[in-house]
């Protein structure tokens, strides 16, 4: 009688160790590759560390010195600020085109022809590494480049304008470079977002007799929300982790006067002299606010989504 | 128990001992050369004097390791390697790397750089011919010489003929230096010129080392703490004053834009430079085709020519050292003597290239050789003016850390010429790179 019972458990047992071998080797590498770098980078920034020419220094213990270096002395401020808005910037416009173009491709009313070509076309700006991208931009709008000679010759302007010495023309050409390389893949998330409601609530609402602008925000934004929690996460992620493009377009300077500097790219500054310590206390800053802007951002959106039960 | 435990006493403090003495300082037999560069000056040269001489032993394969200076990724890379000179597989032991006078003192001073007299075996004899500063520069606190060179860099001004003839009236080196051989009449000189539509110089740092060169306070003292020369503090009035009155085309160094203003729609009147200015950089801008003849009517090339300018001065070089650890030493030594002590070689480098090489006497035999005369610099002979100020040149200011204060003074006042920040602002920028670039340093 207990033999059958037996043979049960071990059936069970044995797939569930199956579980884990098929996990294993993301956890592996996650734990080689990320979690333990994270706890070095935390160990290395009570220490001081850096090196001169071919010499070493350290390390030695400072404690919460190189914290303190980085509030006081550094103008983190000013490069968390300036990450922030050259994040806002492209983000805002990056999701307001993208929501369109999503719920204009998912039409079932509009069916647009083409929908492959211009889902390539979107997408193919993604594909481009951001440094080759960014290079192309500086010589596109260096002060002898090719834009400058087509608005002077056009007429629009009557001297070239310096793109690199202007502010607010540096910031923009990095917000369009962001802009032009995620679109395409936040349209398509969120296109997979909206495909993923179920048909029958659109044609209800249709029946009712509700207008495009109803459907949006009565059904397909409340739905989407798990994507659209995504997308604003990662993109979070992303944007406070901004270096490719700023960095090779200003040439690792963030100028004029450092207002194009982000938080990565200061770190990079002090990885220059492998000061390991400086820079892991920058690292560690970094890594707190991205974890509680994240957290905030989750339980924020998703607030509404869980009361309303449409998840269990 | 306790003799077996002595002996592996023994026995490690024996090969730990041994482990300081295994790795030599250098060798012979290797069968890859490996030089580290950060542009194909040195490379042109090697190829055109030292391999189609046929000094390359036939086993011996050159491997030229190019890392482009920008972003401090040629010094990144070459430390990486020398750190890990001990370990690495004989074929990729470094054998000679390239340095330039901006940080020539960080490698000078250590133990990886080789003794060119004892070690590599040049000769007293060898060296004399050769211009004392390139020798100082490279000599570290113990009077050890730990690097050569093949070229000299006194400097000067090097002006487009054409723009003269217009302008001053003559394109005579002669008469046109005696307008402009001292600062003022230089700014005379450049308002003569936004007059007719040029630039006297394309841009923010065409004359930075004319000012720096002639400074008379290291960048860094004993303690660390960091020092502004006046001569910095007139560079960059000058440079502000310059700006405003239109007097230069607003480009920095090295750009797009400050290449082209030599070419053949070029505007500027003139460039600050040495020997190696001249061949390596204005020739290649000048031409109107690439891939064109080296004559008059290719662009602006040999439309130019050299005078002293307000102030002599020199800038940069470079120099070549032999690794420690190089597995190489008979051909590092051979190389070292054609390319820098050879009086044939250098007079053909001279001759063909237009370098003014690093021997006293083949630039006395060319001063005075009246057939000899530049293409660039329309038939120029221009090595005659420069042998005294090259005997003159001292380098006893130079410090490891010069390079980054360079590159850093020039980025935090770029924003100040383009009336982007104050000065006070422009000067915190400055302090706040080079700290970061060098955490040891005081304000």
């Amino acid at each position: 009688m207990s033999r059958p019972i037996a043979a049960k458990k071990r059936k069970t047992v044995e797939y569930t160790r199956w579980g884990y071998f098929f996990i294993a080797p993301f956890f592996i590498i996650y734990t080689v590759f990320a979690l333990i770098p994270l706890i070095s980078t935390f160990y290395n920034s009570f220490f001081e560390t850096y090196r001169i020419g071919l010499s070493q220094v350290g390390p030695n213990f400072v404690g919460i010195q190189n914290f303190i270096s980085v509030f006081t002395e550094s103008k983190i401020y000013i490069y968390a600020w300036n990450t922030v808005l050259l994040w806002v910037l492209n983000f805002i416009p990056q999701i307001a085109v993208s929501l369109l173009l999503a719920v204009l491709f998912t039409s079932s009313s509009m069916n647009i022809k083409g929908q492959q070509f211009f889902k390539t076309v979107i997408y193919m700006p993604n594909l481009i590494m951001a440094s080759a991208f960014s290079m192309l931009f500086f010589a596109l709008f260096s002060d002898g480049g090719p834009v400058n000679s087509m608005i002077v010759n056009a007429g629009l302007v009557s001297e070239p304008i310096r793109f690199g010495s202007s502010v607010g023309w540096t910031r923009a050409l990095i917000c369009i470079m962001n802009f032009m390389m995620w679109f395409g893949n936040t349209t398509i998330l969120l296109m997979a977002g909206i495909m993923g409601i179920d048909n029958s609530l659109f044609e209800a609402a249709r029946i009712d007799g509700a207008g495009t602008g109803k459907v949006f925000f009565r059904i397909t934004m409340p739905l989407l929300k798990p994507i659209f929690v995504f997308v604003f996460i990662t993109s979070l992620i992303g944007g406070l982790q901004m270096f490719d493009v700023p960095q090779i377009l200003t040439n690792g300077s963030g100028n004029p006067d450092r207002t194009s500097m982000t938080l990565i790219m200061f770190l990079n500054k002090h990885l220059a002299s492998r000061n390991y310590g400086m820079a892991g206390a920058v690292s560690v800053l970094i890594f707190f606010v991205t974890g509680a802007l994240s957290l905030v951002a989750y339980r924020v959106t998703m607030r509404g989504y869980r009361d309303s039960g449409a998840t269990n | 128990m306790r003799k077996i435990l002595v002996a592996l006493l023994a026995l490690t403090v024996a090969t730990g001992a041994v482990g300081l003495f295994a790795a030599p300082k250098f060798s012979d037999g290797g069968k890859v050369l490996t030089i580290y560069v950060w542009n194909d000056e040195f490379q042109t040269r090697f190829k055109d004097y030292f391999e189609k001489a046929g000094l390359v032993p036939k086993d011996v394969t050159v491997n030229w390791v190019v890392t482009p200076n920008q972003d401090n990724a040629y010094q990144n890379k070459l430390d990486e390697a020398l750190l890990n000179q001990d370990k690495a597989s004989p074929n990729d032991k470094i054998d000679i790397f390239l340095v330039e006078a901006d940080y020539a003192l960080k490698y000078v001073n250590t133990d990886a750089s080789l003794d060119v007299m004892k070690d590599v075996g040049l000769t007293k004899a060898d060296l004399s011919q050769q211009f004392q500063y390139t020798k100082d520069i490279m000599t570290d606190k113990n009077g050890v010489l730990k690097g050569v060179s093949w070229q000299g860099c006194p400097a000067g001004f090097i002006y487009r003929r054409s723009i003269a003839k217009e302008v001053l009236g003559t394109d005579d080196p002669a008469k046109v230096q005696a307008q402009i051989d001292s600062w003022e009449k230089f700014d005379a000189v450049a308002a003569k010129l936004k007059a007719k539509g040029y630039f006297a110089v394309s841009g923010y740092d065409d004359d930075f080392r004319v000012f720096t060169d002639n400074a008379t306070v290291p960048w860094v003292d004993k303690n660390g703490k960091i020092q502004i020369d006046q001569n910095i503090n007139k560079w960059i009035d000058q440079t502000k004053e310059y700006t405003d009155k239109g007097y230069n085309n607003k480009a920095s160094l090295w750009s797009a834009e400050s290449s082209a203003g030599a070419g053949p729609n070029g505007k500027v009147f003139g460039y600050f430079g040495p020997g190696w200015f001249i061949d390596f950089c204005l020739a290649g801008w000048s031409k109107a085709d690439p891939k064109g003849p080296d004559a008059l009517g290719n662009g602006t090339y040999g439309d130019w020519a050299f005078a002293k300018g307000p102030q002599g001065f020199s800038w940069g070089g470079t120099w070549l050292v032999a690794a420690a650890g190089t597995d190489n030493i008979s051909l590092v030594k051979s190389i070292f003597k054609k390319m820098t002590v050879d009086q044939s070689t250098l007079t053909a480098i001279a001759k063909d290239k237009g370098d003014f090489t690093n021997n006293i006497a083949v630039i006395n035999n060319l001063a005075n050789d009246k057939k000899f005369g530049n293409k660039f610099l329309g038939g120029q002979n221009y090595y005659g003016l420069l042998v005294d100020s090259a005997k003159k040149i001292s380098r006893k200011n130079i410090t490891g850390y010069d390079q980054g204060c360079t590159e850093a003074l020039m980025a935090a006042f770029k924003d100040y010429f383009d009336g982007k920040v104050t000065k006070d602002q422009a000067w915190g920028n400055f302090y706040t790179a080079i700290l970061e670039k060098y955490p040891n340093l005081k304000k």
